[in-house]
């Protein structure tokens, strides 16, 4: 390279700041990402998984296609409204990687179609969500943690590798009002069936035997109740750390217990987290204690959100009545793909092919498939039809929430030659509304 | 030999970090068909760093590599991915989750190459 | 230029333009009233129908991260009401806490056509915002939390009144405020470590501020900035017996400033505990009577289901200790907290009977009805849907003594109700539930149905059970379209969202940035919502800069 070109390359390179990541439910926004000549060449601030989001985002792109042959967007989202239009029982489902205004689309979509839809909370969080409907929740954004928080136990989670940042931005080495010496002013236990990098941060791990969280929870509540038991351990763990654990808890002035999906995918799924929740109401009553769940695969929050105030309901919704049904189990993806109930799919920014039970993946191999998504997947390997798109948050702009709810602002930082989801929502929806003024819908409820 | 373990799978950074490099890439597909063993188990199993195992339960199996780890005796680990998402049966309680994480498998030693 | 509507022959009731139902022709163009149309305007008949402006609700609560945790929270409550979809319009569910199409559709349907959502803290007015922007139907403004903003309190503790009234007008004009809320100030800062406060000097933890001081600083910063609208207080002690005193008090320290008392209901009781509870409304509503400065809403119970949410956490989880209903809370960084208990207002139950009179009293002993509002603080005093048998319990004083046969019988002995004989006429409720409130409000063109004035308009038919005859519009008109035909939504319309017209300040970010650094979880520049994320919007002028 001679001397002027590097000078036009220098040129070339713009720094956006503030720029939100889409990786996880930490939802860092100050990540400063520096573009030369439309490639992005370095991400600041961000933690390994999202400075590889940014620096990788080119590497395995999906292409438009249907039946495995090249084809064009437009052709791709004709085949797309076909196939929608004709199902009898179409899902809508993933989601995550995604941005609001998308969401919204997707709901319409549902809406429109008298379709279901879930995204990847239902196998994600869902347990916890239900957990909430039964209980309640007493929680917090994550900077009153960070302000106040001298008592931070991590359960069955894993933040150290799942959600980098949390500690250092959020609830261990930040410094904040009222934790002005950082982590010296916070005590942090670790509970885990297995140690992990997370254990290592901790204060303290105690390793439970895996089901006995339920068993732990209620043995906590019991104590906290001034209940003593007359069992040598809980949990494979002797039952004088437990009483230790509660003083703990009672002595802190402001404690908060983070939970994972050790809790969600095991055993008693959302019971062992109404058994949390009531464990942590009830230790309001000596002091302040709140509990959250640690969220988020991309933007799976803020979907539970747009999902909630269109509907009602935070996943597991169905349309085919014409209003809103919420009944997990019934409704919800894995048991809809289980039970082979589905006739057709859309699946838009997840994989659920990669990420579902062995016979949840095999139905959807065996019916008409939409995958939407910018890069390569088991979804769109055995897809009918791919559609590529601009990845949200880095090619093209939007809303994404963070874990506690707090929405953030998505910045487009380089050019895709692909539509972005909420294009491509929004063409396909004209397309379906149309096919059924037509009257080609599969039960002839051409609603639109 | 066989021997029932209870199996967790979970993220790893690794499988976080790869999984950008796209879902064919080599280093993704090593770090989800990682197994997580307890040393004291594979001395039982016969079996030490970098061996093949198939993992099976009655909804599916999957031949993965086996790594010491420090999970305790009992328990194995893998990273998200395809490879454990074969073993998960559809059943989910009413809830909507599978079984994800802590269900039985057994291990066998796959000497088929 | 659209197509004219000429609304011909119906009885209007146009208070602020001194109409009381008059027979009179109303013209329309453009979306606006205006004084003459040609013959070629379409015609609405509406002979021997009652014309009103369009609704206009001073504090609701519909959208807001609260309200959106509240749907997520109450699945058994979306089953009551399910909306189904129809063409162009979106379905959805939720009786208390209904789904935001719904909302649009639901207040609609009533003749509402402006709502003020309450509460929104300003880290997730951007979520608030983006709900609005999926309720259709209405306009909308919402209220930034303001009483326990720990970067006022620091300001207040060191004397920094004009940095406070600075960082308020960045917080308005950054977010897309229309107004400024209090709730129960310096008692959920003290929460924030499981505490509340007491009484108006109570020092604040660490701060060593008091409500009081809180309370007079934030309205000084609302005339100061001469917001359209009041400062909009949620008093201190909501829902304790004893709690007038507080109320009492809160006036009297802000004494000769406009001020809006919220739901002042919920804080007109008298006793030492929920058993010796009894109705303290003569008592405020005397010195409301005797101080033109001050507006309220009632926060009418009605009885049946609600959904408590509020801002105020300590006295949600008091809710939650007395009902053991589930409880949901979330403490907001910096600025304020939330909580959020399902609850069942019951006719037999002491309590419940005694709101639902103090209520009633309130509306019925407060003199001047430019003064007083309808309101169930929707829908911690019962859903909005409601409001037509409120309208029923104001206008026909034999069916209250009906109802005081039913409700527990403490109502007789310890409220005034069953001596109010007063029934309030259409042209008070034509105040009481527009005029009113948009005077209130500071909107111009809101409220009225003079020249000039946005052409959102409710026509009724008038029948002799007040409920049957307010519970669906014959027509509503939503800026000039008509948008619901014989009580039905035939056309869904997106609403404005409307905000405080308050000038930038760059210089104050920069002096914000480390502050945010230090104590926030997000950059200051992600903080502001640009106008683009509101698609359609109109800002409203402020004292100082209309």
């Amino acid at each position: 390279m001679t001397a002027v070109k590097e000078k036009e390359a220098v040129k070339e390179l713009t720094v956006v700041k503030d720029v939100t990541c889409p990786f996880c439910g930490v939802t860092c926004d100050d990540l400063e990402v520096h573009v030369d000549n439309g490639k992005i060449v370095e991400v600041k601030n961000a933690c390994v998984l999202g400075k590889d989001t940014f620096l990788h985002h080119l590497e395995g792109l999906s292409t438009p296609r249907i039946d495995g042959k090249p084809a064009t967007i437009d052709e791709c989202i004709e085949a797309a409204a076909d196939i929608l239009v004709k199902a009898k029982y179409p899902l809508i489902y993933g989601l995550d990687s995604t941005e609001l205004y998308a969401h919204r689309k997707a709901i319409e979509l549902a809406d429109i179609l008298g379709a279901n839809i879930d995204h990847t909370s239902s196998v994600c969080h869902a347990p916890s969500l239900q957990a909430v409907q039964t209980v309640g929740l007493p929680s917090c954004t994550v900077g009153e943690v960070k302000n106040r928080a001298d008592l931070v136990i991590f359960w069955g989670c894993n933040p150290a590798e799942a959600h980098p940042r949390h500690p250092t931005r959020y609830s261990v080495t930040v410094k904040g009002m009222f934790t002005p010496a950082g982590r010296k002013d916070r005590k942090v236990i670790h509970v885990d069936v297995r140690r992990t990098p997370t254990s290592r941060m901790a204060d303290a791990f105690i390793q439970i035997k895996p089901h006995s969280d339920y068993e732990v929870f209620s043995t906590l509540a019991a104590l906290v109740n001034g209940h003593d038991l007359d069992v040598p351990e809980v949990g494979g763990v002797p039952l004088q750390e437990w009483r230790d654990m509660v003083e703990l808890m009672k002595e802190a002035k402001f404690g908060i217990l983070y939970w994972g999906m050790g809790l969600t995918m095991t055993r008693g799924k959302y019971l062992n987290i109404v058994a949390l929740l009531r464990l942590c109401q009830e230790l309001n009553r000596f002091t302040k204690f709140l509990a959250a769940p640690l969220r988020g695969h991309g933007n799976v929050v803020g979907m539970a959100q747009v999902l909630t105030w269109q509907t009602g309901f935070p996943f597991a919704v169905n349309m085919s009545r014409g209003y809103p049904r919420f009944n997990p189990g019934e409704f919800s993806v894995a048991d809809l793909l289980g039970r082979g109930e589905i006739d057709a799919a859309f699946i838009i920014a997840a994989d659920a092919v990669g990420n579902f039970p062995a016979k949840a993946a095999e139905h959807l191999k065996s019916i008409p498939l939409i995958a939407v998504d910018p890069k390569e997947s088991e979804t769109t390997k055995v897809a009918k039809v791919v559609i590529p798109v601009a990845q949200a948050a880095v090619a093209a702009p939007g809303v994404a929430y963070r874990m506690d709810h707090i929405p953030l602002p998505m910045k487009k930082v380089v050019d895709s030659p692909y539509p972005s989801d909420r294009e491509v929502l929004e063409r396909l929806i004209a397309r379906v509304l149309e096919k059924q003024k037509d009257g080609q819908g599969g039960r002839g409820r051409a609603r639109g | 030999m066989s021997k029932p373990f209870v199996l967790i799978t979970g993220r790893s950074t690794k499988q976080g970090r790869t999984i950008h490099l796209g879902k064919e890439a080599k280093e993704y597909i090593e770090e989800i068909s990682t197994l997580e063993m307890n040393p004291a188990d594979m001395q039982a199993l016969q079996v030490k760093d970098g061996d093949r195992v198939r993992i099976s339960t009655k909804h599916g199996s999957s031949v993965v590599r086996c790594k010491k780890g420090t999970v305790p005796p009992g328990l194995l680990f893998v990273a998200y991915g395809h490879f454990v998402n074969a073993l998960v049966g559809p059943d989910t309680q009413g809830t909507g989750m599978p079984d994800t994480k802590g269900f039985q498998v057994e291990v066998t030693r796959d000497d088929g190459g | 230029m659209t197509q004219a509507i000429r609304i011909k022959g119906g009885r209007v009731y146009d208070p602020l333009n001194g109409l009381d139902g008059v027979v009179k022709d109303l013209c329309i163009q453009d979306g606006k009233i205006v004084e003459e149309c040609d013959g070629s305007a379409e015609v609405i008949d509406a002979e021997n129908l009652v014309i009103f402006p369009g609704g206009v609700d001073v504090h609701t609560h519909i959208a807001s991260p609260a309200v959106n945790s509240a749907r997520a929270l109450r699945p058994e409550d979306h089953r009551l009401l399910c909306c189904p979809r129809k063409p162009g319009m979106r379905s959805g569910v939720g009786l208390t806490v209904p789904s935001t199409f719904t909302t649009g559709y639901l207040y609609s349907r009533l003749g509402y056509t402006t709502v003020i959502e309450a509460a929104t803290p300003p880290i997730g007015t951007r979520h608030t915002h983006e709900e609005l922007n999926d309720v259709p139907m209405v306009d909308k403004g919402c209220l930034l939390l303001m009483g326990n903003n720990e970067f006022i309190l620091g300001y207040l503790k060191s004397g920094e009144m004009d940095k406070i009234k600075r960082y308020i007008a960045w917080l308005l004009h950054s977010l897309k405020g229309f107004g400024l809320k209090l709730v129960n100030p310096g008692g959920v800062e003290q929460w924030k470590y499981g505490k509340d406060v007491e009484g108006l000097d109570d020092k604040v933890n660490h701060f060593d501020v008091t409500p009081r001081q809180i309370m007079q600083a934030v309205t000084w910063v609302n005339e100061e900035l001469g917001l359209p609208h009041s400062i909009h207080i949620h008093a201190n002690r909501l829902g304790v017996p004893g709690n007038y005193e507080v109320t009492l008090e809160t006036m009297r320290a802000l004494e000769g400033k406009r001020v809006h008392m919220a739901h002042v209901q919920f804080h007109s009781y008298g006793g030492d505990d929920y058993v010796s509870m009894t109705s303290k409304a003569k008592e405020l509503t005397d010195y409301i009577n005797r101080h033109p400065n001050v507006t309220v809403d009632v926060g009418q119970v009605v009885f049946g289901d609600a959904t408590t949410i509020t801002a105020d956490g300590p006295w949600q989880y008091r809710l939650h200790k007395l009902t053991k209903n589930k409880w949901y809370n979330h403490d907001v960084e910096v600025e304020t907290g939330s909580g959020i208990v399902p609850y069942t207002y019951r006719e037999k139950n002491n309590v419940n009977a005694l709101q639902w009179a103090i209520g009633l009293e309130t509306f019925l002993l407060i003199k001047d009805p430019w003064r007083v509002f309808l309101s169930t603080d929707h829908p911690n005093g019962g859903p909005f849907l409601y409001y037509p048998w409120v309208i029923k319990l104001l206008m026909d004083a034999e069916f209250r003594s009906q109802m005081l046969k039913r409700v527990h019988k403490h109502v007789l002995t310890r409220t005034l109700l069953p001596k109010l004989s007063r029934e309030y006429s259409l042209y008070e409720i034509a105040i009481i539930t527009r005029a009113g409130p948009a005077r209130a409000l500071g909107l111009r063109n809101k409220g009225h149905l003079g020249p000039g004035a946005d052409a959102d308009i409710a026509i009724y038919a008038e029948a002799k059970d007040k409920e049957e005859m307010f519970d669906r519009a014959v027509y509503v008109l939503k800026d000039g379209k008509i948008v619901v035909r014989d009580g039905e939504v035939v056309q869904s319309v997106p609403g404005r969202t409307i905000f405080a017209d308050v000038p930038a300040d760059d210089d104050l970010t920069n002096e914000l940035r480390e502050k945010f650094e230090k104590y926030y979880t997000v950059e200051i520049g992600n903080f502001p919502i640009p106008l683009e994320e509101l698609p359609l919007h109109q800002a409203v002028p402020t004292h100082q800069s209309a």
